[in-house]
């Protein structure tokens, strides 16, 4: 135990630095890198809960497929670093006091009496997808159709006035 | 002992410092990065309690999650991708056509 | 005892009938109109038949409204005085309404004129048997729409309309004191109805301020429907309307429906004496008022319109001294005269071809003798000649006012000698002397039977109306009369003879003028003449207060409903809008501060709160 705890630290605090990494850099490039890595540290945290799935999931897609898309548009579109445009303090401050507020906020809505534990998922993929596809079935189909439009969309919006 | 509201406190600083970078950062490509972190917070929050409270469901929302969001990645960057074309920035300063 | 609704009845159905059917067959109108009265005299006269059985003659009233403590019935009060009253309203106007035929012959709206009438009949037959104040203001209104309607029948001349409009507002503000009234004494008392209201009044043990102040607010619908100072204003207009008009609303009985209201509540007058004495006072003045414009008047009409008003201020008066019953006596007597009085000059006017103007006439003893005749009865009656019966009845009134108030004495008796002295010009400078239009004189003829007929039946009233003092005896035959010396009932008699021998002086003769009379009296003559200015001295008043009241509800539509609502409701909305358009920015950013504003509320509220 002591060691998964210490990988949940160790997961946990980098994931938030590279957050607000994210967040601070003003070239494009170097936010969606530190947001891969924030990812990866998020797969990290989903081994911890034991949901190995997911976790690959999140690294294939997210990490491999997401960003690469990112990088890609970005390479796309030339965007520079952004401006050195004087940040105005008034906007910082209320944005931190949201970001704040709500941190306290969950923190105590935690504070409560804990819910009722079951019987730990211990790497229960075969629960997990037998579930997926006798009662979520329907959601299922319906998300390959949901890419499936998404595909159409992005083909017909990147497409510009091109074709007469 | 790490323990459900660990990982909770967790996600909800993740969806907290999304939020906080939605509402500062002026490029529109970074502001989509800081949605798809908020995203993945409600996701391990999701994952957390799957794990912990013994449901399956948890997980099922998670992958549902990540395919749909993977899609409106996809859309939200071609819409950039065409404003870019007519607006030649994808500064959120600029677009400012919805103003009264 | 279903006579009385017949009676009522009769006239609203012959005017609803002419009014929906019969508007193009003028000769079919006339005969529903005059038809239904005719049926309201029989049926008043049976039921005088039947007064001697002791049988009960009120039919059971009908429950009309009744909301909470506001309880209103539709009944008919049939008693002495009211029978009197039927008799008067539906004899003489069936005389008026005969007469009608000859007067408005030709005219093109007589179905118009027969309808008016009929409703007019049925509106005072109202106020005659009405049994509750509510009931009697509702026909008091009716009446006085019909006078409307009758006044302005020429619609096509614009002082006709005006006159019309004239009486009906001059009207409206004695009722309004009229309805605070009946709605103070309601506030007391709790019913409308007369016959609680007299035998709960004692009861109340109200202060005499309050009675007082009751009494008045009823005075003021007899100020204004008898058209007493100040209200006296609309009578002389009122006589644009065609002279039959005049015999009947404006003479005989409408006006007359002042009077008969206080004699129907004198029971809630007669504990207040202050309310008497100014009662007594204003009728007096009026009267005398009246006189004194009369003796300067050149329009045959406008002279019968004061005199009826003088008289009227004698009924008044007599009210105001405790008298009702002589106010009765002379209501019914002046009834009978000076609708005789005006359907001769009726005669006299169409013989001339509408012309209404003394001072154009002359001579007319030669060419319209019955005429003649009868103004020259109605003119000693008014003046109050024995033993015609205007003698009887102004007496009773001017021994009343001896007995209890000498001023007031005075007053009527000086009156009275004015009242004989215009009488005598008028009727020397029409039908005696040299005729003055030569042209118009030859064309004259006298009237055919169906006028000179009911001019007839009149003069007969006229004459022995006044009679073994029947009326009184008649409304209560118990009383004992007040014993007056006879010397001092010939005494009186020098009265209307001085006024006689003073205008027979200036005006029974050939190159009789109004000179000498504005030589004696100079300026006050000019002031006679212009009704001393009263007219004039209300337009400006009204004037000064109605620039008034238009000014401050100027003020107010402009600034306050306009300005600050309307105006400042836009103000708001735009304010508002201005302030909610700072929050669009077009910012997305911004946007999301305020989602996250949003979600940290909502968070709150649904995770902690």
């Amino acid at each position: 135990m002591g060691v998964q705890d210490l990988l949940f630290w160790f997961f946990s605090a980098a994931m938030l630095l590279c957050g607000v990494l994210v967040i601070a850099n003003r070239n494009p490039v170097n936010s969606a890198m530190f947001l891969i890595l924030l990812f990866i540290n998020m797969a990290g945290l989903f081994l911890l809960l034991e949901a190995f799935f997911l976790a690959i999931v999140q690294i294939l897609v997210y990490a491999g497929a997401v960003m690469v898309l990112f990088l890609f548009v970005i390479m796309l579109l030339d965007i520079k670093e952004g401006a050195r445009k004087p940040v105005k303090k008034l906007a910082v401050g209320l944005a931190a006091a949201v970001g704040l507020a709500l941190s306290a906020e969950i923190w105590l809505a935690i504070q409560g009496p804990a819910a009722p534990a079951g019987a730990p998922l211990h790497g229960g993929l075969k629960e997990v997808v037998k579930q997926l596809f006798t009662n979520y079935l329907l959601p299922f189909e319906v998300t390959a159709l949901i890419l499936l439009v998404a595909m159409l969309g992005v083909v017909l919006l990147s497409r510009g006035r091109e074709v007469k | 002992m790490v323990g459900l509201d660990h990982y909770l406190l967790v996600s909800g600083l993740l969806f907290a410092l999304g939020l906080v970078g939605v509402a500062l950062r002026r490029s529109a490509l970074v502001t989509l990065m800081c949605l798809e972190m908020t995203l993945n917070a409600a996701n391990l929050a999701a994952v957390a309690f799957s794990h912990y409270l013994g449901r399956a469901e948890g997980q099922i929302l998670v992958f549902f999650t990540i395919v749909i969001a993977a899609a409106e990645v996809a859309v939200g960057l071609a819409i950039f991708v065409a404003l870019f074309r007519q607006k030649q920035t994808v500064s959120l300063d600029d677009l400012t056509s919805m103003r009264s | 005892m279903s006579q009385v609704w017949v009676i009522l009845f009769a006239p609203l159905l012959a005017a609803g009938l002419i009014t929906l059917f019969t508007r193009r067959s003028q000769g079919l109108s006339a005969a529903l109109s005059i038809g239904a009265i005719l049926v309201g005299f029989g049926c008043a006269l049976q039921l005088f038949a039947a007064l001697g059985s002791g049988q009960p003659l009120s039919p059971a009233p009908i429950q009309w409204l009744s909301v909470g403590p506001v309880q209103v019935e539709i009944g008919a009060t049939v008693d002495r005085l009211s029978l009197l009253m039927l008799l008067v309203v539906t004899g003489v106007g069936s005389a008026i309404q005969i007469y009608s035929l000859g007067y408005m012959k030709g005219d093109p709206g007589l179905s118009r004129y027969y309808a008016c009438m009929s409703l007019f009949t049925f509106s005072m037959l109202g106020i005659v048997l009405a049994n509750n104040f509510i009931q009697m203001f509702i026909f008091w209104e009716l009446v006085g729409l019909s006078s409307y309607l009758l006044i302005g029948f020429w619609f096509e001349r614009a002082s006709a309309t005006a006159a019309g409009i004239k009486a009906f507002l001059t009207n409206r503000v004695g009722d309004f004191g009229f309805m605070l009234g009946i709605l103070m004494l309601w506030s007391y008392a709790g019913t409308f109805d007369f016959a609680q209201l007299q035998s709960r009044l004692p009861g109340l043990h109200l202060e005499a301020g309050v009675l007082a102040l009751i009494g008045l607010l009823i005075f003021c619908g007899t100020v204004g429907k008898s058209a007493q100072f100040p209200l006296h204003v609309w009578l002389p207009d009122a006589m644009e309307g065609p002279t039959p008009v005049s015999a009947l609303i404006h003479a005989a009985t409408m006006v007359a429906a002042g009077v008969y209201m206080l004699a129907r509540v004198i029971w809630l007058l007669a504990p207040a004496p202050f309310a008497l004495e100014v009662i007594a006072y204003i009728g007096g003045f009026t009267a005398l008022l009246a006189a004194l414009i009369a003796v300067a008047q050149n329009d045959i009409k406008r002279i019968l319109a004061y005199s009826t008003l003088s008289q009227l201020g004698y009924m008044v008066m007599a009210v105001g001294l405790g008298g009702d019953l002589q106010a009765m006596f002379h209501l019914t007597t002046h009834a009978f005269f000076k609708a005789l009085l005006f359907l001769t000059a009726g005669s006299v006017i169409v013989a001339l071809h509408h012309e209404q103007d003394i001072w154009k006439m002359g001579g007319l003893r030669q060419k319209m003798p019955h005429t003649f005749a009868a103004f020259l009865i109605g003119t000693l009656a008014l003046a109050g000649v024995w033993p015609l019966s205007g003698f009887y009845s102004k007496d009773e009134i001017l021994l009343l006012a001896l007995d209890h108030n000498a001023g007031l004495f005075v007053l009527a008796a000086f009156t009275a000698l004015l009242t004989s002295f215009y009488m005598g010009r008028a009727f020397g400078v029409v039908f005696l002397g040299q005729p003055r239009d030569r042209h118009a004189f030859d064309h004259a003829h006298e009237s055919p039977l169906v006028m000179t007929g009911p001019m007839l039946f009149l003069v007969v009233l006229s004459v022995a109306g006044g009679w073994f003092s029947a009326v009184p005896h008649f409304l209560q035959p118990a009383a004992a009369g007040a014993e007056h010396s006879l010397g001092l009932q010939i005494g009186l008699l020098a009265i209307p003879a001085l006024g006689f021998l003073v205008s027979g002086l200036l005006y029974w003769r050939g190159d009789a003028s109004d000179a000498p009379l504005q030589r004696a009296l100079g300026p006050l003559h000019r002031a006679m003449y212009h009704k001393f200015y009263l007219d004039e001295i209300y337009a400006v008043l009204i004037r000064y207060t109605q620039d008034l009241v238009a000014a401050v509800c100027d003020f107010i539509d402009r600034w306050i409903v306009q300005g600050l609502g309307v105006g400042g409701l836009s103000l708001g909305v735009g304010l508002v809008g201005r302030v909610v358009n700072l929050l669009q920015t077009g910012q997305v950013r911004t946007y999301a501060l305020w989602f996250g504003f949003g979600v940290v509320v909502v968070v709150y509220f649904s995770l902690i709160g």
